[in-house]
């Protein structure tokens, strides 16, 4: 059974996820401050609490680690913030982002809509042969909190998109790095299921 | 196609039990938070409030073993509120498994807490409170007061703090811009005229503050029944609904309520 890590960036409340990824199937789940430890593990998750640049300052001395292991093809999943983590850069904040992903972070046009988004919303599922969406009806209610949102260069980097003023990519996958701008952990048994998904992804990785 | 609108029910904590009448079949202890979380979460809550209505001291610490262990229980949103003063008040709420903060008094005394918490948590964690009463004695001359025409006489929407009880001779249109410039994610609205009323929420109130800012205002005060919810949905902007009394019984449970929402037209998370 699945030992999953998640990466502390310092910002906060970890313990819903901690809950979540418990009780959909991870055997053992630590929060760690250094990718060092990783290699004891079967999953990383970036947690989606803080602000861009703090988290990435938090990261920027283990980034070589961090390619490493999503070379390595480490199960990774990054949610809202630790997705936004993933690209090259944020305009929340000025710091560079991991440069995992090509692509940016984008304030919501608060001309069009509310800002943060707030609360439920619908995903569409495009790629629907996600393994993370893997049992996910299509337009299943999940929830959001954020202010900004993703704009990935590769199109096929996108697994489900949301309509909010426009159409947000809100859930990536490239083989075995996922992310979601909403917070699974917190979105009742839909969101269950994807947290089941991924411990189920780092069981078979073990 | 735009948000769901959520329907939130506030549970009001005073040493750690949930005060009220509250009856439920198969809830086995009315009293216990918990408890009545999970249910609310089962029936479809999409998010829950806390309010911590007595606030005393020894009170912290019961309240933070109880965020805690509502934290292990439910898998939606939920926000606690209620005598948070400092900094260090809303961090122990937050580290223990809460979703938000939500902030009133404290933040008329010292504003800087807003951006405080917001740089810390982010925006996301930071609703802020705002107790609303129409106050008549207006003063033309205040620019700071947006005046409103009533049907026999003028007033401007006052910021009261300390649960409503005192005035502040704030301009609530104007302190609600001032909190999302702080960096508020959300406004937690309560008109202290309507509550308690069950004669509907203050449409008039809830229209005057969605309409000068930009991030999510939830409406709470005054709401007796399910057609108060449509009415606050259909005739303002307000994203989300706060019922206290309204979910207490079992005849009008949340799984009902938004059904009745959906079929009057309300896009609701079923």
């Amino acid at each position: 059974m699945a030992k999953i890590a998640i990466f502390d960036f310092g910002a906060g409340n970890l313990f819903n996820l901690h809950q979540s990824l418990l009780g959909n199937g991870a055997r053992s789940v630590d929060i760690i401050r250094s990718l060092r430890e990783l290699e004891n593990y079967d999953g990383l998750v970036l947690p989606g609490v803080g602000n861009f640049d703090s988290a990435i300052s938090s990261m920027q001395k283990d980034s070589a680690l961090m390619n490493a292991a999503v070379d390595k093809g480490m199960p990774i999943l990054g949610i809202c913030l630790g997705l936004e983590m993933l690209f090259d850069r944020s305009e929340e904040g000025i710091l560079e982002g991991l440069k995992i992903l090509d692509g940016d972070v984008l304030m919501l046009p608060k001309v069009k809509v509310k800002v943060p988004h707030i609360g439920w919303n619908n995903l569409r599922i495009v790629n629907t042969g996600s393994n993370l969406l893997k049992g996910i009806p299509q337009d299943s209610w999940v929830y959001f909190v954020h202010s900004y949102h993703i704009e990935p260069q590769d199109d096929k980097l996108i697994a489900a998109v949301t309509e909010y003023g426009s159409k947000l990519p809100v859930v990536i996958e490239r083989s075995n790095l996922f992310g979601t701008q909403f917070h699974p952990e917190k979105s009742g048994k839909i969101g269950a299921q994807i947290m089941k998904n991924f411990v189920n992804i780092c069981e078979k990785n073990e | 196609m735009p948000l769901s609108k959520r329907i939130i029910p506030c549970l009001d904590v005073d040493n750690g039990r949930v005060v009220k009448g509250i009856k439920f079949r198969g809830v086995k202890d009315a009293g216990d938070p918990v408890e009545l979380a999970k249910t609310y979460c089962d029936q479809g809550a999409d998010e829950l409030v806390f309010l911590d209505i007595t606030a005393s001291k020894q009170d912290r610490e019961i309240m933070k073993s109880m965020v805690r262990k509502v934290a292990s229980v439910i898998d939606i949103p939920f926000t606690v509120g209620g005598g948070i003063k400092t900094l260090s008040d809303a961090r122990e709420i937050l580290l223990n498994g809460a979703d938000k903060v939500s902030i009133n008094t404290a933040t008329v005394k010292t504003p800087e807490l807003v951006t405080d918490l917001m740089k810390i948590f982010g925006r996301q964690c930071v609703v802020v409170a705002i107790d609303v009463k129409r106050n008549y004695e207006v003063d033309e001359k205040n620019e700071k007061h947006t005046i409103m025409h009533g049907p026999e006489r003028d007033f401007y929407f006052e910021v009261m703090i300390y649960g409503g009880s005192k005035g502040t001779g704030i301009d609530a249109i104007q302190w609600a811009k001032k909190v999302e410039e702080l960096g508020a994610g959300e406004i937690l609205l309560t008109s202290i005229d309507a509550d308690g009323t069950k004669n509907g929420y203050d449409i008039e109130l809830t229209n005057a503050i969605c309409n000068s800012i930009r991030i999510p205002v939830i409406a709470s005060g005054g709401c007796g029944s399910s057609d108060h919810m449509v009415e606050a949905f259909k005739k303002t902007d307000v994203d989300a609904v706060l019922a206290a009394s309204i979910f207490h019984y079992d005849k009008l449970t949340l799984d009902k309520v938004k059904k009745y929402l959906a079929e009057k037209g309300i896009r609701t998370r079923l």
